[in-house]
């Protein structure tokens, strides 16, 4: 598994991803945050690996770990049509913004997220979105659970098959009470 | 407006003081007042700062959210600078500042890009036709010729060399904000911001100039919604003849090649195409023209042998086309001092050596200056050359794709240089196998980089095995594009004007610019075809116009043939070219002249207030690669309308974004009263960028909201919100209790569900203003 970007010219220069050589480091960082967010975008339907797609794998996540999801895109559609209601639906720049503004409260109000979830956007976009919040919010943890290496994140997992990303998926979902 | 250049000699004068000898007086430009009777408004002529506090009404509405592309300033020798989270560099420069002075940067390229294209045009066509000659781009349908040019600059052109005096002021602004991205100029991004507005404004002059004088000098339609079908696609262009390929924006050469085809008889004997704006502007100049597609198609139309020559003129050629043609023997001309390719200067020598030369392929390319022997030249080198080459392509056969696929290594390169991140691997891997059927696919929805075939690291030319897929497709590409019309008529303002403001017809909504798009052209069809099913002005532009025509519906029509070309309810209409994009804001600013009867001259905030504030206008670059793209959205964003981008969009590294959550941001002036009056997040971004189609259709319908909206409009615009979001992203919009001002605003088929939805929201009855950002306009301060 690789730790250079996915895309080949989406080079960081000084600060960079850590990276997410097993799964249980990025349960540790999701346990440990007290208002963990997940961001979903359009791929969630395009991808399909461990007998289904990526959406279903995130519904399974996000209802064991009790991550409050943001569909972005048309997501929100897709995740009402599977019964899992996300949190909040928004453009993706839209959530983007929101997180850099130290002064937002987070989608119920109670406070500014600490850990900021992202899986599922193209990756260019995710790349750009990802340099926003490291340069504007460098307070802020940020972590994707793509198959993707993304050096503009905190953690990162590597570059990765489709088979190893569902694998690692359904260890972090097994791994929270809510998981089966 | 103006006699230029007047010059006054006297030799030798008695006068009752005493004798005058060798007077020469010389005067730059006198204005006429009384061909332009409207009185002067205050901004005429506005230097970088004239505006900065109407661009600081929006920034602070619309803040800036920076993405940056690279966390380093590598502008100057103090550099690398690091400027990653906080850290400043060695000029004392922060990432947000550095980011907006990127901004400003390719806003400055993008219209120094359009303003230096019109700049030869009007310099070539007051050569050809004269200073004098008078402009003209609609007849008596058209009494407000050059809507942003009188707005910005106070000028009314009455003639092509008055055109000379609106290009002096776009250059020097041009200059200073280029000037402004010097290391130590500005230091807050903000400012660098209120630049690249500035600098959009001046972009917007740059091509309304070049378009208003190539439509009075060469014979466009002038404002004609009934502008003639043109063929669009590689498969309407007949291979039996020599063809010649103009690729770029500048239509100067490409004239001179149809008018030497036309004058020795020859224009039914050649095939004229072109590709990007050019191939607009040539269909707008001559009635057997082509257009073979957006930019993205150049590796296509030249691998596929189709070209027997290529004539490059200026903006967005692909800067390896010589070493493609030269593949396929397709000779080159280089026809433009901004893109000389490294070509031999021939323009002096006689054509028949050139010729001679090209024929024998002594040379490659050649660089021809003059258009007229540029016209000669490709002409007769393309009848020569077409019976040699033979269609020449540099494709493989299908055998040869399928044994090429097997030497990939499925190392995955080509996927991780891909703009599109396509599983190009995959598609080799089964192309390998016998099976082209993912190859096919992936040519429709390809935007032919070429990116592919640099990172692999078995040289697999990877496009051309694409193209080779797509090839049966590709050559049955046979559509139909409306001829760009140019500006839109002062009646027709006049009649949708009423419609418009308050908000009856939905929105105009302006699908322009280039063809990065995230899944192929085919979204640009299905969004055209939607906003005009729903009775939205769909106006369209440069490639996108090409992608609109390039399907048809369950009839067989193309869009052109479905929709009339007028600028009313259901229309779709083609403007033209990238400097037509000008009679868009032309048509925004001419409502508020001719319909409200604002004035327009030198009163650039007034009109932006008016256009901001009750124009449901939105504009999409769904696939924006340029820096003009860049500099064309300032221009809008200037006059505060809001400007959408597809995915690859974010790439521009900045968007404007409103805050519907934050209710103080949404405040206007009641006009009326001077009361404040909060409105809404309406329109609730200046720039945004969208993931997906779905949501385009969704995020479009949003942005057409608008303060003033009467109740029947807001209701009707509401109705489209919702059945758009109901449709496409299957929920109702959760942000409706900020749209609704009183229960008429309620369209009257969902009262159930937005009673619902307001009473959860604690929703209150509010006035409908009429709204404006500046305290200047209002009528009567509150005490």
């Amino acid at each position: 598994m690789s730790c250079e970007p996915w895309q080949c010219a989406e080079i960081a220069a000084t600060k960079k991803a850590n990276p997410i050589t097993k799964p249980e480091i990025a349960i540790a960082m999701i346990k440990k945050a007290q208002r963990p967010l997940l961001i979903v975008g359009s791929n969630a339907t395009e991808r399909y690996m461990g007998g289904k797609q990526l959406i279903d794998h995130l519904i399974d996540f996000a209802n064991a770990s009790n991550v409050p999801v943001v569909a972005t895109a048309h997501m929100v559609g897709e995740f009402l049509k599977r019964g899992y209601q996300p949190a909040g639906f928004m453009n993706a720049m839209d959530i983007g913004q929101r997180v850099v503004d130290p002064e937002w409260q987070g989608l119920d109000g109670k406070g500014h997220p600490d850990l900021v979830l992202f899986v599922g956007l193209p990756y260019y976009v995710e790349s750009l979105m990802l340099s926003g919040l490291k340069h504007f919010a460098p307070d802020l943890k940020t972590m994707t659970l793509d198959n993707l290496f993304h050096p503009h994140a905190s953690w990162s997992f590597p570059n990765a098959t489709l088979e190893e990303w569902a694998a690692n998926l359904t260890v972090m979902t097994s791994k929270f009470n809510g998981g089966n | 407006m103006a006699t230029k250049n007047v010059r006054l000699k006297i030799g030798e004068m008695k006068t009752s003081t005493g004798l005058v000898k060798n007077l020469e007086l010389s005067i730059g430009s006198l204005v006429d007042d009384a061909k332009y009777p409207e009185p002067m408004g205050p901004t005429p002529m506005p230097s970088m700062t004239t505006l900065r506090d109407w661009d600081m009404k929006l920034l602070n509405k619309y803040k800036p959210f920076y993405m940056p592309d690279c966390d380093l300033c590598c502008l100057c020798t103090f550099g690398k600078c690091d400027l990653t989270a906080g850290k400043r560099g060695a000029c004392g420069l922060d990432i947000a500042t550095q980011s907006s002075r990127i901004v400003l940067l390719a806003c400055s390229i993008g219209a120094a890009c359009h303003t230096a294209h019109s700049r030869h045009l009007v310099h070539h066509l007051i050569e050809k036709y004269g200073r004098r000659f008078p402009l003209d781009i609609g007849g008596l349908n058209i009494k407000v010729e050059a809507p942003i040019t009188r707005l910005v600059t106070g000028i009314k052109p009455e003639t092509l060399g008055d055109l000379e005096d609106v290009l002096n002021y776009a250059e020097e602004q041009i200059t200073q904000c280029l000037a402004v991205g010097h290391t130590g100029q500005e230091g807050n991004n903000l400012d660098f911001e209120s630049k690249a507005f500035h600098v959009g404004m001046v972009d917007h002059i740059g091509m309304e100039v070049g378009d208003i004088a190539q439509i009075s000098t060469l014979g466009y339609p002038k404002a004609d919604p009934e502008a003639p079908l043109v063929k669009l696609g590689i498969g309407s262009v007949d291979r039996t003849k020599p063809v010649i390929m103009c690729i770029g924006h500048n239509v100067v050469p490409s004239v001179g090649i149809i008018d030497y085809a036309r004058d020795n008889k020859v224009d039914d004997k050649v095939e004229v195409v072109g590709l990007c704006c050019t191939a607009h502007d040539i269909t707008r100049y001559y009635n057997r023209g082509r257009i073979v597609g957006p930019i993205s198609w150049q590796l296509r139309f030249v691998r596929a042998g189709l070209a027997d020559v290529v004539v490059l003129d200026e903006q967005c050629v692909r800067t390896d086309i010589f070493d493609e043609a030269g593949k396929v023997h397709a000779p080159v001309i280089a026809a433009s001092e901004k893109n000389c390719m490294g070509f031999k200067n021939r323009t002096n020598d006689p054509a028949d050596e050139i010729v001679a030369d090209l024929i024998s392929g002594k040379v490659k390319g050649v660089l021809i200056l003059d258009p007229e022997k540029v016209g000669e030249v490709a002409v007769r080198v393309a009848q020569q050359v077409a019976p040699i080459r033979r269609r020449m392509s540099s494709l493989p056969s299908l055998d040869e794709l399928k044994q090429i696929a097997k030497t990939c290594t499925q190392c995955k390169q080509c996927q991780r240089n891909c703009p599109q991140d396509y599983n190009i691997s995959k598609t080799l891997k089964v192309a390998g196998e016998g099976d082209l059927s993912l190859l096919t696919e992936l040519y429709e929805t390809c935007i032919g980089c070429g990116r592919c075939e640099e990172a692999c690291p078995q040289k697999i030319m990877v496009h051309s095995l694409i193209i080779k897929a797509g090839e049966k497709a590709m050559l049955c590409e046979d559509n139909l594009c409306r001829v760009g019309r140019g500006a839109v008529s002062d009646v027709e303002i006049r009649n949708v004007g009423s419609p418009i403001v308050l908000g009856e017809i939905p929105g105009i909504v302006a699908i322009v610019g280039c063809s990065n798009y995230p899944k192929g052209g085919k979204d640009v069809y299905d969004i055209c075809r939607e906003f005009a099913s729903r009775r939205y002005i769909v106006v369209v532009s440069g490639c996108a116009a090409m992608s609109a025509g390039s399907y048809r519906n369950s009839e067989g029509k193309t869009l052109y043939e479905e929709f009339p070309g007028g600028f009313e309810a259901g229309g779709v209409l083609n403007v033209g070219s990238c400097v037509a994009n000008s009679h868009i804001a032309g048509a925004a600013i001419k409502v508020a002249n001719i319909f409200a009867k604002r004035s327009l001259r030198g009163n650039y905030e007034e009109i932006a207030d008016y256009i901001h504030n009750r124009l449901g206008a939105v504009g999409l670059a769904w696939g924006a690669y340029s820096q003009k793209a860049a500099a064309i959205g300032a221009g809008f964003w200037r006059l505060g309308i809001p400007v959408l981008v597809g995915p690859h969009g974010v790439k521009y590294r900045r968007m404007l974004l409103g805050r519907e959550d934050k209710t103080e941001d949404w405040e206007v002036l009641d006009a009326r009263t001077g009361n404040k009056v909060n409105v809404g997040p309406a329109p609730e971004h200046l720039f945004n960028s969208v993931e997906t189609k779905e949501e385009c259709m969704v995020a479009i319908a949003k942005l057409c909201i608008r303060p003033n909206d009467t109740w029947k409009g807001r209701s009707i615009k509401l109705s489209h919100y919702v059945d758009l979001s109901k449709r496409y992203l299957g929920v109702m919009p959760n942000d409706l209790h900020l749209f609704v001002r009183t229960m008429a605003d309620v369209p009257s088929t969902m009262k159930d569900e937005f009673i619902k939805i307001l009473e959860a929201h604690d929703w209150k009855e509010t006035v409908i203003p009429d709204p404006t950002l500046l305290p200047r306009m209002v009528r009567k301060m509150k005490e």
